[in-house]
């Protein structure tokens, strides 16, 4: 029998959490986030989760105090959203650069001004390049396992780790999981060991003034300046993708579920017209894929992106090397530029002989409405033959759902 | 590989802030799952609602996982936890010809009049004191209502996963709550409207 259960996306989050046995919670409350840290400080003080919560009084507080846990060796969360994630940004740099594996959930959601409380996904891509591992979790299913596995996968590579999962769409929205046995989970996810952890006996100095250049270091081994740090950053950020798969692989015997940790591809195998998007609209498009085959004979297929920092751009390239049309469909964009995903997309398929036409789409921003009729329309339209743009019209983002 | 075209099962609430729709609509998830609807969806719509107004929330049944989480614009079944929410909003949008339009109401079933459509009426407000709750709690009542006319899920089950949802808070009144609603709901499926004045 199914030990699933039917329970919101913030409550999934925080069951992970109390299963992966966080010693210390640190946040401060935001819409849609907070269920999730108030569940955990109830689990805490009713004794089912042996953890310290620390309430403080801002964001840049909260991943502070998980910046100070895990370097004293304790394995530490935090979730936030929207201006909390900004407000953190400069502490986000920090956990990165001092190599901290903190996990943090963030639950997507507009930026302000104007204030919005409803999803997109400004806030994550804005943080794209402060040096943390970003996921996107499609259901609540995969908000408990990534979320588990990111634990894993940040104290394996000593980066930390965004679980990106949207507003609403997921953390209000009850659906049926299924939450791993606490066992198995103890055996999956070892306790956290942390080699360099604070302790009076071994004094260490670190991330002090790093010098520009190289240096000898007391013992007289020669240590990397800021930049050799920084590129051992970028270059281990980069063997994270497939580590990332040998935790999933791991996961997969544990619990039997998993196989699509880097990207999530439906329908692809003889898609002629692929669809990227991220989070909970890349499953919606599997309803679109499904009734554009069905019903227009078109080879449509969506190809879910679940890791976006790294970025697996050799890996998307070549899954999208025979599609004539990739149609990336985001929650966001670079202000006078174009989408994130797509831009990153179009560079990644540069260096590749084929190179399919591209489309971007902004969709869903702060909330507005993404009718799955109009994802089919706007995908069907773009793809007939008729349709053939010059560069100056194809390659800016189509804004979907305006209604000005 | 899994399609996603299975029949979805789509169902409206319309409620107002503090009246407990979402749970109502939990309690139905949680139920239609434990009766083999391995997709069960309910998803709340959130705005600047305050405690009174109008709320709506979304529930979405299915025998396969659902992958489309967008809001229900048209409906198999609307229901109504306060009928003077009828003059204040549209309740029929978008509600499929022949849908069902589920109704707390103190009126009798021939009193309204929804042409096109199916209606299926009781009075949870009275069935929830007569079970021993406090007056104005519907929310339990009014399931009952849904699992008679659309005989989607049992009523042994519907009330034993409310008792579990209110566990320490009135579980049995609010079980039996939905068992009088459910013996109580009277149906006009004949689609072409009552005789009326509503």
């Amino acid at each position: 029998m199914s030990k699933a259960i039917i329970e919101s996306g913030n409550v999934a989050a925080a069951m992970a959490v109390q299963l992966a046995r966080a010693e210390v919670i640190a946040a401060y409350p935001i819409t849609p986030q907070t269920p999730v840290t108030e569940k955990l400080s109830e689990l805490i003080t009713a004794g089912r989760m042996d953890a310290e919560y620390v309430a403080v009084e801002s964001e840049h507080s909260a991943m502070a105090v998980c910046i100070g846990a895990a370097s004293a060796g304790v394995r530490a969360f935090t979730a936030t959203s929207s201006n909390g994630l900004l407000y953190m940004s400069e502490q986000l740099h920090w956990a990165a650069g001092a190599r901290l594996p903190i996990v943090m959930c963030v639950v997507n959601r507009g930026i302000g001004a104007p204030w919005s409380v409803w999803n997109d996904h400004q806030d994550a891509i804005s943080q794209r390049d402060a040096g943390w591992i970003q996921i996107f979790a499609k259901d609540h299913q995969e908000i408990v396992d990534m979320t588990l596995k990111a634990f894993r996968l940040a104290e394996l590579v000593h980066i930390p780790v965004m679980v990106n999962y949207d507003g609403y769409y997921l953390s209000h929205t009850y659906m049926p999981f299924e939450p791993p046995d606490a066992e198995r989970v103890d055996a999956f996810l070892p306790a956290y060991q942390y080699k360099h952890a604070l302790s009076p006996e071994h004094p260490e100095s670190l991330n002090t003034v790093t010098l520009p250049d190289a240096r000898l270091d007391v013992q007289g081994v020669k240590r990397g300046g800021y930049m050799d740090l920084r590129h051992n950053l970028h270059e281990e950020m980069g063997m994270a993708i497939e580590v990332w798969e040998e935790i999933d692989r791991d996961f997969q015997t544990h619990f039997g579920r998993g196989g699509a940790p880097v990207t999530d591809p439906y329908r692809c195998d003889d898609a002629e017209v692929v669809i990227v998007a991220m989070g909970s609209m890349a499953n919606q498009f599997r309803v679109v894929v499904d009734r554009l085959r069905q019903d227009d004979g078109i080879r449509a297929g969506v190809l879910a992106l679940q890791m976006y920092r790294p970025f697996p751009g050799a890996m998307l390239a070549r899954a999208l090397q025979s599609a004539k049309h990739v149609m990336v469909y985001e929650k966001g964009l670079s202000y006078g530029s174009q989408g994130a995903l797509y831009g990153d997309i179009k560079s990644a398929l540069y260096p590749y002989p084929s190179r399919p036409q591209l489309h971007n789409f902004i969709v869903g921003l702060g909330g507005r409405e993404i009718p799955t009729e109009s994802l089919y329309q706007t995908t069907k339209t773009s793809c007939a033959p008729d349709r053939i743009l010059p560069p100056a019209q194809s390659d800016v983002p189509q804004w979907i759902g305006l209604q000005l | 590989m899994q399609q996603t075209n299975d029949q979805i099962i789509q169902i409206r609430w319309h409620g107002r802030g503090g009246q407990g729709a979402i749970t109502a609509a939990k309690v139905v998830a949680e139920a239609a799952f434990r009766s083999g609807y391995g997709g069960a969806v309910m998803a709340p719509t959130f705005g600047t609602e305050r405690r009174g107004a109008p709320v709506t929330t979304s529930l979405k049944i299915s025998r396969s996982k659902i992958y489309d989480l967008s809001p229900i614009t048209t409906p198999d079944i609307v229901v109504v936890l306060d009928h003077m929410i009828l003059h204040e909003v549209d309740v029929t949008s978008g509600l499929k010809p022949g849908g069902w339009i589920i109704m707390n109401s103190p009126r009798m079933v021939k009193d309204y009049s929804f042409p096109g459509y199916r209606t299926a009426v009781a009075n949870a407000t009275r069935l929830g004191v007569e079970a021993g709750l406090r007056k104005g709690v519907v929310n339990t009542g009014i399931i009952g209502a849904l699992g008679r006319a659309s005989g989607l899920i049992g009523i042994d089950i519907l009330a034993e996963t409310i008792a579990e949802e209110f566990s320490g808070r009135n579980p049995d009144a609010n079980a039996l709550a939905a068992r009088l609603v459910y013996d109580a709901t009277l149906m006009d499926d004949s689609t072409t409207g009552g005789p009326t004045d509503a």
